[in-house]
């Protein structure tokens, strides 16, 4: 069994609330935090823990800290990026509806280190349920003295509040996340200026994930080195793996970093292997905007050596072999599933995502939807597959915010590694009329 | 309107523009599960900004409605995870029980069926979101029980 640092406790039935929270050691780095270190102390323990935004990017989340300008004496404000919405991840969501306590620990602890004196919550709109279980918690901490004035008499005070958003998954992206706070369309900014420098209200602002946001409370309890030590390379500590698709055992698991994607697969501590006897064909291991793997390529390394679940090792070989460990959303497809079918389905989100601000994401997203429901239902002809290869080509990089790359990269790894069933398709139309059709190994044509 | 004070409560005095889609959320219950522009326009007065500011934010948020829906919402999840376990079955099943399509209202005003992008319940699929409720694990025996329940609820 690995370390759990997050979900430890989860099955305990009273963790949601404050005494039971309390009783299984929570808010004990609020009291180390606010009463023997200084802000800079708390930030420095983040940055020596090694650990890495959780919501995808992967960013160092005390170097992002270590950006917030603090020559100003404009407010200063941490935001905590719970839209989760990338297909594939629910994570952030088992961890708030469980365990509110430890995400609202997380964000005194962390806006006392970057000076905010008010901080807020952005939890997409579908999860109103979740809103409520966290406004409970966080009038249980109002009643505790944990936030308000004078925190625990040290004289800090801290505001927390919770804001839904309303169904875009765009508002993930931290600069559309602000836009939406302010009361506007989650149209993403330019950057620079970055958040850090003019982010919400125009002042210095930091988005983080609730999951990092969690992190910081083992990292603050038992010292960022301790937290290093798990892990491999420059992935340390645990990760939230949300596991879904063809799998025995779909769920949240907390893994140590540097466990095979195999184990991870067929552990019975995990995924518990594919159902009905099947094979697996392929996998997306962080959510649907990351590079799909093909069986061939998920459990080795172009090297020969196992694939393991860090940040290093899903990327190793970059696209032509690789993928990313992005948010965690793992989702696991078996020898059945078809992958013009799931393409076309996570095109679709896209196109219905795309904010609209830049010609090529919004055009681009659309007309990919299109080709690849042609393709699917049988009406597509061999140079569609070109044509997709282009339209994904001349979208990635050419957006103001990432989404764009998010729409291409799915398309692009598709054909990169299965373009035999997208030939497939067009070859024989009246196979895959039926939304349930196999593709057939045995008809398997030259890779062109 | 308590509730609408303690929101703009949250933020700061001259941002209350904030509190844009909070207050969206209580009036399209408040309203009948959808907006119009009266009620667009009472939110843009109790915001102090103008009614076109509502407007473009309830045009460009998937969760606020401009057109009429009926009296329970049926948003099932169609993004790929969910469609591995089923929920393209799912959905069919609920079209041909209601005799509608995705997006239309049944003749009673009863029932919309909606097809919505991923709702973070991707290990718990198939499953749909009526009001602020999740149900997963969906199977057509658990939906005939949810759309029976739901209709003896707001008959």
């Amino acid at each position: 069994m690995g370390r759990k640092l997050l979900l430890e406790h989860i099955d305990k039935p009273d963790i949601n609330t404050m005494e039971g929270y309390i009783r299984h050691g929570g808010y004990r780095s609020l009291e180390k935090a606010l009463k023997t270190m200084t802000p800079d102390a708390v930030t420095e323990e983040v940055k020596k823990s090694g650990l890495r935004g959780r919501g995808g990017a992967g960013f160092p989340t005390g170097m992002k800290w270590s950006f917030l300008d603090k020559s100003t004496d404009k407010p200063r404000y941490l935001l905590c990026n719970a839209d989760e919405s990338e297909p594939g991840t629910f994570k952030d969501r088992l961890l708030m509806e469980k365990i509110p306590h430890l995400l609202i620990e997380g964000m005194i602890v962390s806006s006392y280190a970057l000076g905010c004196r008010t901080s807020y919550i952005y939890i997409r709109g579908e999860y109103m349920f979740i809103l409520r279980i966290l406004e409970k918690a966080i009038a249980e901490a109002y009643a505790k003295g944990f936030l308000g004035n004078n925190i625990l008499g040290t004289g800090y005070s801290l505001d927390l509040h919770v804001h839904p958003g309303a169904g875009a998954y765009i508002c993930g992206e931290e600069t559309a996340l602000i836009e939406s706070l302010e009361g506007k369309r989650g149209n993403p900014r330019i950057k620079p200026p970055f958040p850090a420098i003019a982010g919400l209200y125009n002042c210095p602002t930091i988005v983080n994930n609730v999951e990092s946001i969690a992190a910081v409370v083992p990292i603050v309890n038992d010292g960022g080195e301790e937290y290093a030590k798990i892990g491999i390379g420059k992935s340390t500590g645990t990760k939230l793996i949300s596991a879904s698709g063809n799998i025995n055992k779909p769920g949240v698991y907390e893994i140590e970093m540097g466990i095979s994607v195999e184990e991870f697969i067929y552990s019975d501590e995990y995924c518990g292997g594919i159902p009905n006897g099947l094979d697996i064909k392929a996998c997306v291991p962080g959510g649907s905007s990351v590079p799909i793997l093909p069986k061939q390529l998920l459990f080795k390394q172009s090297d020969g050596s196992p694939r393991l679940m860090t940040y290093e090792s899903l990327s190793e070989g970059g696209f032509a072999t690789g993928s990313m460990l992005g948010s965690g959303g793992f989702i696991v497809f078996d020898e059945k599933a078809c992958i013009v079918r799931n393409t076309w389905n996570f095109a679709r989100f896209y196109h219905h995502e795309s904010c609209g601000q830049c010609s090529p994401c919004r055009e681009g997203t659309g007309w990919m939807e299109r080709v690849l429901h042609n393709i699917e239902y049988g009406h597509g002809k061999m140079e569609d597959i070109d044509l997709l290869w282009d339209i994904q080509r001349k979208i990635e990089g050419n957006t103001i915010c990432p989404l764009g790359d998010a729409a291409a990269w799915p398309v692009a790894a598709a054909i990169r590694h299965f373009r035999h069933e997208f030939e497939y398709h067009v070859k024989y139309p009246h196979r895959v009329f039926d939304a349930d059709h196999v593709y057939q190994p045995e008809m398997k044509m030259q890779t062109v | 309107m308590v509730e609408v004070s303690r929101l703009l409560s949250h933020y700061p005095a001259d941002r209350q523009k904030s509190a844009l889609l909070p207050v969206l959320h209580i009036a399209q219950k408040e309203f009948g599960g959808w907006l119009n522009a009266e009620s667009m326009d009472y939110v843009a007065r109790l915001l102090h900004i103008h009614p076109i500011e509502v407007y473009e934010v309830a045009t460009f948020y998937s969760m606020f409605h401009t057109e009429p829906v009926g009296k329970v919402l049926i948003e099932v999840c169609q993004t790929g995870p969910c469609c591995l376990n089923g929920a393209e079955r799912i959905i069919s099943y609920i079209e041909k029980k209601l005799n509608i399509k995705v997006g239309e209202t049944t003749r009673d005003g009863m029932f919309t069926l909606k097809g919505v992008e991923c709702l973070g319940a991707c290990g718990y699929a198939p499953m749909f979101q009526i009001g602020e409720t999740f149900y997963e694990h969906l199977t057509e025996e658990k939906v005939d029980a949810i759309l029976a329940d739901m209709r003896s609820k707001n008959s």
